[in-house]
């Protein structure tokens, strides 16, 4: 076999790999802060998409914009997310499988009012200019586009644990995620955290939307497509740990890309989903864990 | 929890209206309708008993639906193609033979045989490998739906084996009865109703038993059961293994009835709506998820074809304000009716007792 059919779905899985990257950053921040799958995480990916569409009708050069759009759908999906919380999901924080479904709700609730506001077929976000071409690495020819994902992916997780690591605020979420009790007993005021992980989570879920928009189309079922493969790499990752979903994404998607490579697009995702679960047969709390005394 | 014999006896109402009112009553098409919710009624009640009694929320059951779906809906098509390829497949290559693993399928035995087998090997070998690794709460809800997911997507795309996006449909003989026939129609609206009275009773009967009371106590302090000397996977596989024998035997009715089947019908969004007629209902209790079902069944054919954009809100607000407000469904609602008009200082009757123990979340 030739080098390059190896190599080729490495480079594309990468890719793929920091795209579920980026959609599973904050849907692990928030599970492993509070235990509550947001479902509705895979809608604020469409949000920040979304964003950067209509960032794109009032700025109309495209190189421009999308360094534009990047904030913006921060900013909005973490609204939008903050909002979720602060509406419903602090009201359940002792129910996470019902959580569960109350944010399948607002997904659905969420994927029917984007039908509904934009056309159905979706909507076509320019990619910018300097985003074209390729760049030659090591003899392969590395599209600009994937390189971006993966540097965009790169740069959100520096800033995520670099937040985690040396802000106060960043202290009182790991805090919080360690042992919620303790540090509500230490004066943390755990309410003020999870609305604030909420909003950074759900903004990390409209960044992601940013990059996706660039890659495929927008439309009202992408974020659908996301929050599967992102809660596996999630589950693969273990929980609240960011190094576990990095190498977990990572993985989740050279697998896909290779599978893909030798079978069907759609077999593929059959495959993973089996590689996933004989994974949680050899470590049933994924990748690394945060080491407790609980029974479960 | 209410006498035994109230149950039963609220059993036998639902079969005599089911069973003997509503063929009388009913024009053929709400007939038909009816029968399609009985279907979806029989995947609810295997869904209360994995999660209302269980506590293990299954985002998954299309997977079973599509098992027991597509393995009549096989049968089905080959009986109307007879000695030649069914239509569908011809069309993308007239001179490929019938794909391997539809050729069993020309047997009536072996069809009935697999909708039986194909779901509990599935949901035993996937159930084993989850709950001995105690793998549960949302990890197990989402692997089963991304289960859901990933079979939806496999049948999409391959075309020429099951039909694609399109699905199987155009069933003309129902082992061997012509299914145009009205009198045929009604026979296959008496098996899927009956097939629901049956999965109640069998569910009573479970709720009634040790292994109805070790379910619930796996639900709410798995710890203990284990120190008890019983092995909760076990409680679960079981439960697991019936939810999706149910599942599977909904699905095959669901395709004589409705007369086609799709992916659509068994991906994310139909799983999900099978949930929620579940927790409408109360998901654990005896009446509530079938009944549940059938509200929302209804509610998708009545609303869902006249203002489809409106039923989709609709379902979402369900889901938010069910589960915020009432999470133990619509069944619920009598006893914290009765409980909000005691006055707060009265003793509590001994029968209100196990309903306030009912009230209490169901626990991952």
């Amino acid at each position: 076999m030739h080098v390059d059919a190896l190599i080729a779905p490495l480079l594309n899985g990468s890719a793929q790999g920091a795209l579920l990257l980026l959609a599973a950053l904050g849907l692990s921040l928030t599970f492993g802060q509070m235990g509550v799958i947001n479902m509705a995480h895979g809608e604020f990916l469409m949000i920040g998409a979304f964003a950067a569409y209509l960032v794109q009708q009032v700025i109309t050069a495209s190189d421009l914009s999308i360094p534009v759009a990047l904030p913006v759908a921060f900013v909005v999906a973490g609204l939008f997310g903050l909002l979720l919380e602060v509406t419903i999901i602090q009201w359940m924080y002792r129910r996470p499988l019902d959580t569960l479904l109350v944010t399948v709700g607002v997904g659905l609730i969420l994927q029917q009012a984007a039908l509904q506001i934009f056309p159905s077929q979706g909507v076509p976000v320019e990619k910018p200019g300097w985003l074209d071409g390729q760049l030659n690495i090591l003899g392969y020819e590395w599209p600009l586009r994937q390189l971006f994902t993966i540097l965009l992916a790169t740069v959100c997780v520096a800033a995520l644990s670099a937040w985690l690591k040396y802000t106060s605020f960043g202290r009182r979420i790991r805090a919080t995620v360690h042992n919620r009790d303790l540090a509500e007993t230490s004066g943390i005021s755990t309410r003020t955290v999870d609305r604030l992980t909420f909003f950074t989570g759900s903004g990390l879920a409209g960044v992601a939307g940013v990059a996706a928009s660039l890659i495929g189309g927008t439309n009202s079922q992408m974020g659908a497509q996301y929050i599967i493969p992102a809660f596996l790499v999630v589950a693969a990752g273990g929980i609240g740990q960011l190094k576990g979903t990095i190498i977990a994404a990572w993985a989740v998607g050279v697998a896909l890309s290779y599978f893909a490579y030798w079978t069907t697009g759609s077999l593929a995702q059959v495959l993973a989903f089996i590689l996933v679960i004989v994974f949680l047969q050899l470590r049933p709390q994924g990748l690394f864990t945060v080491r407790t005394r609980s029974l479960a | 929890m209410t006498k035994p014999w109230i149950s039963l006896s609220g059993i036998g109402v639902f079969a005599v209206l089911l069973l003997g009112v509503a063929p009388f009553v009913l024009t053929d098409h709400w007939l038909n309708n009816l029968g399609k919710y009985c279907c979806w009624a029989i995947v609810a009640v295997g869904i209360g008993l994995v999660w209302g009694r269980g506590g293990m929320l299954v985002m998954g059951q299309g997977v079973f639906f599509a098992l027991g779906a597509y393995s009549m809906a096989m049968h089905l098509t080959l009986e109307t193609a007879g000695d030649r390829i069914p239509g569908f497949m011809v069309l993308y290559d007239p001179l490929a033979p019938l794909p391997a693993f539809w050729e069993p399928f020309r047997s009536a035995g072996f069809t009935l045989l697999a909708i039986v087998v194909l779901p509990v090997v599935l949901a035993g070998v996937l159930g084993y490998a989850l709950f001995k690794r105690r793998v549960k709460g949302a990890y197990f809800a989402i692997l089963t739906q991304a289960l859901a997911v990933a079979l939806a997507i496999l049948i999409s795309s391959t075309i020429r084996e099951t039909g694609g996006d399109t699905g199987l449909s155009d069933f003309k003989y129902f082992f061997g009865y012509v299914l145009n026939d009205p009198a045929n129609k009604l026979m296959v609206y008496l098996i899927a109703a009956g097939l629901l009275v049956v999965c109640l009773l069998a569910v009573w009967q479970l709720y009634r038993s040790r292994f109805g009371e070790l379910l619930v106590a796996t639900r709410d302090a798995e710890e203990r059961v284990r120190f008890l000397g019983y092995d909760p996977a076990n409680v679960k596989l079981v439960a697991f293994v019936v939810s999706a024998l149910m599942a599977s035997i909904g699905g095959a009715m669901f395709v004589p009835i409705v007369g086609i089947i799709t992916p659509a019908e068994i991906g994310a969004a139909a799983s999900i709506m099978m949930i929620a007629g579940v927790a409408f209902g109360g998901r654990a209790s005896l009446f509530g998820p079938a009944l549940g079902a059938m509200a929302v069944g209804w509610g998708q054919s009545s609303l869902g074809s006249t203002w489809p954009e409106g039923w989709t809100y609709i379902l979402g607000l369900l889901f938010v304000v069910v589960i915020l407000f009432l999470p133990n469904g619509l069944s619920s609602l009598p006893a914290r009716i009765a409980a909000a008009r005691r006055k707060p200082d009265a003793q509590p009757t001994p029968a209100a007792v196990p309903t306030a123990a009912e009230l209490e979340e169901v626990r991952s």
